[in-house]
């Protein structure tokens, strides 16, 4: 699986994401900066977390106006893979490639700890390896992770099996709504979440369920 | 022509931090404050002197950018 990871201002995420995924598809992903026009040819582009142009205006906002975001979009609508990760799926909001918005925590807090997370959904290039009610836990670390969107779209997402990753009942950091800690779109190959699996794949990092994240992938897309 | 932009959470839409102001102005005594929502103001210079497209083109600034309207609204005003 040939992958990219978009390097935006402020990414912190960015080298997470490269050696998950160098680790687990044994190629180095394509670095690509935010300035840049095109995407290289690749199976999956990963949008990765952090404080993109210092979260000005609002978290993801500037980011979703880059150069590089007209050629994610457009290869999006193509089919290609996208994952955005934690500032990521702000920026999937914000580039309006995912329903809803991501506000402040209903806290207020800047949350950092590790989540348990229910998979609700395993059918989807993303989720595949996993079984549908499994348990996994990746760590979360946001202040503005609160998922919101109209009552409709909710029941959409439900729906149509949308809604990939729940925060485990009593395990909700952010006060999102329905407990949502990752969503697709209609076509299911855009998935924005903003628990982190990519700092879950090694066991020196506490835990390796995102691994399967990958694995998904890996198998799915190679 | 100048254009001051304001940007709040739409009604309905929980404003966490307009509360947490509401809590502080109680705490340092002002009793009667109610509920306290929070916004931005955006300032914009714009080299147009005629308010009819001055105001359309911040409009479409709001709608593709300085506001997103999923969960907030905005005002414009043009001096």
């Amino acid at each position: 699986m040939k992958s990219a990871v978009i390097v935006f201002p402020a990414s912190n995420c960015d080298r997470d994401a490269q050696t998950a995924l160098t680790q687990l598809t044994g190629t180095k992903p394509h670095m690509v900066w935010h300035g840049d026009t095109q995407v290289p040819e690749v199976d999956l582009i990963v949008l990765p977390g952090g404080f993109s142009y210092g979260d000005y205006l609002r978290c993801g906002a500037m980011a979703a106006q880059s150069h590089i975001m007209r050629d994610v979009k457009r290869k999006a609508e193509q089919g290609v893979a996208v994952l955005g990760i934690c500032n990521g799926f702000q920026i999937l909001t914000e580039a309006g490639l995912l329903p809803g918005a991501l506000m402040r925590n209903a806290e207020l807090k800047f949350v950092c700890r590790p989540v348990e997370l229910v998979v609700e959904e395993s059918q989807s290039v993303f989720t595949r390896r996993y079984s549908k009610g499994e348990r996994v836990r990746f760590p979360v670390a946001h202040g503005e992770g609160n998922y919101f969107a109209g009552e409709a779209i909710l029941d959409r997402l439900e729906g149509e099996g949308r809604v990939l990753f729940r925060y485990a009942p009593g395990d909700n950091p952010n006060g999102s709504a329905r407990d949502i800690a990752g969503i697709l779109n209609e076509k299911r190959n855009v998935l924005g979440l903003m628990p982190h699996p990519e700092r879950s794949c090694d066991p020196l990092l506490g835990s390796t369920s995102g691994r399967a994240l990958f694995q998904s992938l890996i198998d799915n897309l190679s | 022509m100048k254009a001051r932009v304001f940007v709040t959470l739409k009604n309905g839409v929980l404003d966490p931090q307009g509360k947490a102001i509401g809590h502080a102005l109680n705490n340092l005594g002002f009793a009667s404050v109610g509920e306290v929502r929070q916004g931005k103001v955006i300032d914009i210079e714009l080299a147009e002197n005629d308010p009819a497209r001055a105001r359309a083109s911040v409009k479409e600034m709001c709608e593709k950018l300085l506001a997103n309207t999923v969960i907030e609204k905005y005002e414009i005003e043009l001096k």
